[in-house]
Formats: C-alpha cells, structure tokens, sequence
C-alpha cells in the first residue's frame, strides 16, 4: 500500500512538470494555433540564462529569478516577432517544420555557449530535500512545483476567461480579421501570447533544472507535456494539467507494476490508443472542419 | 511551355531527346563514378542515396498525400534490424530478407494509418512522433534484437558475388535506388497518385468524388513505411552494426526536413534535398576542420562559447536552414530551381 501511494505521490511530481510546459503549449496553440515544438528549447535558454546569472555574476536569487523571466518572455517576444510573424500563408506543417528548427537553433546555441556536459543549478531547494509523512517521501520541489503548476493553471483560466487581455486573445484564435475589426491589435496579442507562455515555460524549467540540467534536458518533459496537452485536447488549460496528471501517474504506476523498462513510453503509447477513440483529446469538443 | 496534350505527354519519363541524352548522362555517371574516386566518397555516396530512398517515400506521404509523419525513424528501424535478424537468424538471402522486413515496416505504415485517419495537425505529428519512439525503445530493449549492444550486418551473398566493400555495395544500392524511384515517379503519376494529391488539396472534395480516404491513406502511410523499411535495410549494411539510438527522433526530424528543404510534392526535391542535408551532416561532423571557417569558428568558440559543445553549430546551421526555407521559399530547393528556369527562359522580360 505504501508502495502504491509513493508511485501515485511520485506520479503527481512529475505530472507538475508535464502540466506546466503543456500549459505552455496550450497558450500558444490557443492563440495562434502553432504546436510549438521549440517551447521546451525556450525554457532551456531561459533556465540556463538563470544559471549564467546565478553562477557567474554572483547574482542574489530573487533578482536572478525576476530576471530570468524578463529574458523569457523578451526571448518570446523575439521569437513571435522575428520568425513566426514572417511566415507567409502558414500552414500546419509549415508552423511544425518552422518549430522545430527554432528548437534545433535554441538546443544547438545554449550547448554551445555551455558544453554538453551535466551541470548543477544553485537552487535554494535541492532534489533531494524531502519531508516524510508516515513512510512516504514527498519531496519539497515537487510540491512546489505541483503549487506553481496549479496556481499558474487557476490564475491562467480566469485570465482566459476574465481579463480583457485575454478575451482579446481568445478573439484571435477564433478569427483574427474579426478580431482586428473591433479593435484589437492582434500582432500584439500573439506577441503577448508567446511572452506568457515562455515565462510559464521557464518556470518549468527553473524548477526541473535542480533535478538535472543539461541542454537536452527539457526534451522529455516537452514532448510529455505536449502529449498531455494533446491529450487534454490543445485547447483547454485544465484539460491539458488533468491530462499530464494522469500521464504522470500512469508511467509510474505502470513503472512500479508491469515494466520499469518502458516506463518512459507508455505515455506515447497511450495518447496513440486515446487518439484513436477521442480525435481531439478527451476535453475538447469535436472540431468539424468546413468545406 | 508545360502544356500537357494528352495523357501520354503527362507520364512520359524522357520528355525529349535532349533530356534522354542527360537521363543517359547521369546513368552512367552514377554507375562510373565509384572507379574514379576514393572510398570516403562511395561512403557518402552510400548515405545520400539512402537517405534520398527514405525521403522520396517521406515526400509521397508528407508532400504528396498532406500529411505529416515525425515517425519515419520508427519504419527506418523496422527495416534495419528486420532485415539483419532475418538474414543473421533465419538464414534469409538479402535480396527476400530486404523486401519481407520491409513489408513488415509497411505493415506496421498501415496500422499507424488507421489512427491517422481521423487525426491532423498537432494531433497527428504527436501520434506520429510516439509511435516512432515507441518502436525504437521496444526494440531496444528485446533481447532478441541484441537489446542495447545493437547488432552486426552479415555480408552480403548473393549466388556468386561476397558484397563486403563500400564499393560493391554502391553498385547495388544504386540500382536499387533507381528501380524504386522510377516506381515513385510511376506510382505518382497514375490513379493513385493523382488520389493522393486530390486527399492532399482537398480530403473532403476528394471523398465526395469517389476516392475511398481510407484505402489512400493508409496506402501512402504503407507505402512510405516500405521505403523508409527498404531504407532502413540498406543502412544497416553501410554501417555494418546497429544499435538503438542510431533511430532517435533526430533522424525523423532530419528525413522531414530532407523533405522540407527540398521541396514538398517533388521528386526531384526530395532528392536534393536529401542530398545537401546528408552531405552538410557528414560535413559539419568535423566542423572545426573546414578550412577557413574552422579556425575562425574555433577563436570565437574559445573567447565566447565553449570549445567542448562546438559540435552542436550542426544543429544551429540545420534548424537556420528549415526556418529559413520556411520562411523564403516554402516549395524549398525546387520552388528556387523553378523560378531559375522561368527567369532564364523568360530571359529579356
């Protein structure tokens, strides 16, 4: 039973960090419907960016941190600004293709300014930080990040909901010449759209790069997160964190009781059998396309 | 210029005597080359035209029929370590071992089909993009397969002949990489090509003319899965060992963007770009040993980056090329060599 809560436990861990660069995903895609491959490459550079600060300028934490995000989002910015805007009639594969090249730029500069090699990360929480509660370890960055992961997701869907910013934003992805009509500056909302999602991008990553941190370290946690925010249908914020939640508890669970060997792609396997029932993700309406 | 009179005009191969002369040209350059240069160019020749296999059955699926596979390293390795295990444990000749893991690779094309059916866009690069790592950490982790340490390539005989030498194995590889690619250019001007691009421009149009969407797209994904397979068997012999990570999502990423750079929905841009991108990876593998370029790459590597992660410029130089295609001229390499033609045939307007 111990054992069976643990894996649930560990599942929720790593679940957080599926849930946030799938939320990451989610924004972009909500807005401008790009499926942006380079997200977890942003994130990179931007934990990096952290570690050149905090390392060799000696910077205290909390300024280091704040400016961290500033660069993400500036780095989101430049991205929607100088590469995405410039797209003529952009199509999906076209959108895919442009995503991945960025992300091939992203990975190949950051490995390049830092080496290859594994770093370390002077986080003031360490991985190894826990607290025990009746044979269970929980450790103290998980749940923060479970915190951030759940905060940044309530306070993302009534920004969506409530805010005029993001009504504007909701206004573009459904037609953005209607959308400029009534007055808002739809160039703008996409550059904001990519700020937003590259800071919550870089919270990620600042909270997985105690654990390990090297540049091909946000791979994985990118492509779960954009298979959880598949999953939860591309569109839907809670969709996209119930979904990475429960790619999270399913890999462990899945690791403690049938194969440690494959943990890492059942969750692939899984979003393959669930497109096959549900085409558009479990949370999303069906998408009827017009001739 | 391009006019098309009858049907005969549009599947012609040689469209006139001049181009015959070049066709012949070319034949007997690529048969006569491997005899006049060293063995490190029949090596890369090797590479490229097994790349360009794969990425003329990529284009026919991604270019041709509009959908989009991050998998095809999956179907790649399929081929490699089917065609290996059959001929090492089952004693298969090469030539039945190659085409049955092949069809196996098709096989499992038609089943990754049947989801994508219904799946587009995002949905269906992320379906795609699974299955394909799926397929190499479970075949990595099979004992049967050799599990981590990977595999050995036996030699190839075939009656009489020991195929042992890069060069030997050129002259085979080549026929084989004409024979399918003249199968391609057939296949794509006939009734099922022309429904692969009716799927492509528009599915729903296409379906209420009478074109059975599920048989043509399962069929393209078969189709490009047997080239990628028959790719992926021939690679194992130009490597001579096989190991899982060979088959990693990089290697899907890079026959998209072969197909990308060169041109979606060509034949002969898949082959370009094939071409130019395996040529630049073997290229910027040792970029520091450019002439030029390498030392000034090496001063700014010490003073600004890290000479260890110097390597990693392959990816920036790869990713700059697909956005910038992208961006420029989205029918790639070919969409440049049209408008050349156009301008100088146009010449004084």
């Amino acid at each position: 039973m111990v054992d069976f809560i643990q894996m649930i436990v560990s599942g929720f861990a790593v679940g957080s960090s599926y849930a946030l660069m799938g939320l990451a995903m989610v924004i972009i895609y909500k807005t401008s419907e790009v499926p942006n491959f380079a997200q977890g490459e942003m994130a990179l550079a931007a934990s990096f960016f952290a570690m050149m600060l905090l390392t060799s300028f000696n910077m205290p934490l909390l300024p280091a941190f704040f400016l961290t995000f500033v660069f993400a989002a500036a780095l989101g910015c430049f991205l929607e600004f100088a590469v995405l805007r410039r797209a003529k009639n952009p199509n999906v594969l076209g959108m895919i293709v442009i995503t991945i090249g960025l992300e091939m730029v992203l990975v190949g500069l950051v490995s390049w300014k830092f080496g290859a090699e594994q770093k370390s990360m002077p986080f003031p929480i360490g991985p190894y930080d826990s607290f025990i509660i009746k044979g269970i370890f929980i450790s103290k960055l998980d749940v923060l990040t479970l915190v951030c992961a759940l905060l940044l997701m309530g306070g993302l869907y009534f920004f969506f909901r409530y805010s005029r910013l993001g009504l504007a934003m909701k206004a573009t992805q459904q037609n953005s010449v209607a959308a400029r009509i009534v007055g808002i500056r739809t160039h703008g909302i996409m550059m904001m759209t990519w700020a937003i999602s590259s800071v919550v991008g870089a919270a990620a990553g600042l909270l997985i790069s105690p654990v390990i941190m090297n540049p091909y370290m946000m791979w994985d946690p990118m492509l779960k997160g954009f298979a959880a925010a598949v999953m939860g249908g591309m569109t839907s914020l809670p969709g996209a964190v119930i979904a990475a939640y429960m790619l999270g508890i399913i890999e462990n669970l899945f690791g403690g009781y049938i194969s440690i060997e494959f943990k890492s792609v059942v969750a692939f396997a899984i979003i393959v059998l669930v497109l096959c029932f549900k085409p558009s993700g479990l949370f999303a309406k069906h998408y009827v396309k017009k001739v | 210029m391009d006019m098309k009179r009858d049907y005969y005009e549009d599947v012609r191969l040689i469209l006139s005597p001049v181009a015959g002369v070049w066709f012949a040209g070319l034949l007997a350059f690529l048969y006569l080359f491997p005899l006049f240069v060293d063995n490190y160019y029949i090596y890369v020749a090797n590479y490229i035209a097994i790349n360009v296999i794969v990425a003329a059955g990529l284009n026919l699926l991604v270019g041709y029929t509009g959908q989009i596979s991050l998998g095809h390293a999956g179907f790649f390795a399929i081929g490699a370590y089917g065609t290996v295990t059959l001929m090492a444990k089952a004693g298969f000749p090469f030539l039945v071992a190659l085409p049955s893991a092949a069809l196996v690779a098709a096989g499992f094309g038609f089943l990754l089909g049947l989801p994508a059916l219904r799946l587009e866009g995002p949905y269906l690069s992320i379906a795609t993009l699974g299955f394909g790592l799926t397929i190499t950490q479970v075949i990595g982790r099979i004992e049967f397969f050799g599990g981590r340490e990977g595999l050995h390539a036996p030699d190839i005989v075939m009656g009489p002949w020991i195929i042992d030498t890069d060069k030997e194995f050129y002259f085979l590889l080549i026929t084989l990489t004409i024979v399918l690619l003249l199968f391609m250019r057939n296949l794509i001007k006939t009734r099922v090509g022309r429904a692969f691009i009716a799927i492509r421009d528009a599915d729903i149009a296409a379906r209420t003319m009478g074109i059975n969407i599920v048989a043509y797209k399962t069929l393209a994904f078969a189709v490009s899965a047997f080239y990628a397979g028959i790719g992926g068997g021939l690679y194992a012999f130009v490597l001579k060992f096989i190991e899982p990570e060979i088959f990693s999502l990089m290697m899907s990423i890079m026959f998209l963007a072969m197909v990308v750079v060169g041109g979606l929905g060509s034949m002969m841009g898949a082959i370009t770009g094939a071409a130019l991108l395996c040529w630049l990876d073997l290229k910027l593998r040792n970029i520091l040993d450019i002439p030029y370029v390498g030392d000034w790459l090496e001063h700014l590597s010490r003073s600004w980056f890290s000479i260890t992660g110097v390597s990693n410029i392959q990816f920036i130089v790869f990713g700059s090329i697909m956005i910038l295609i992208m961006l420029f001229e989205p029918l790639g390499l070919y969409g440049v060599w049209l408008r050349t033609k156009r301008y100088w045939r146009t010449w004084p307007f």
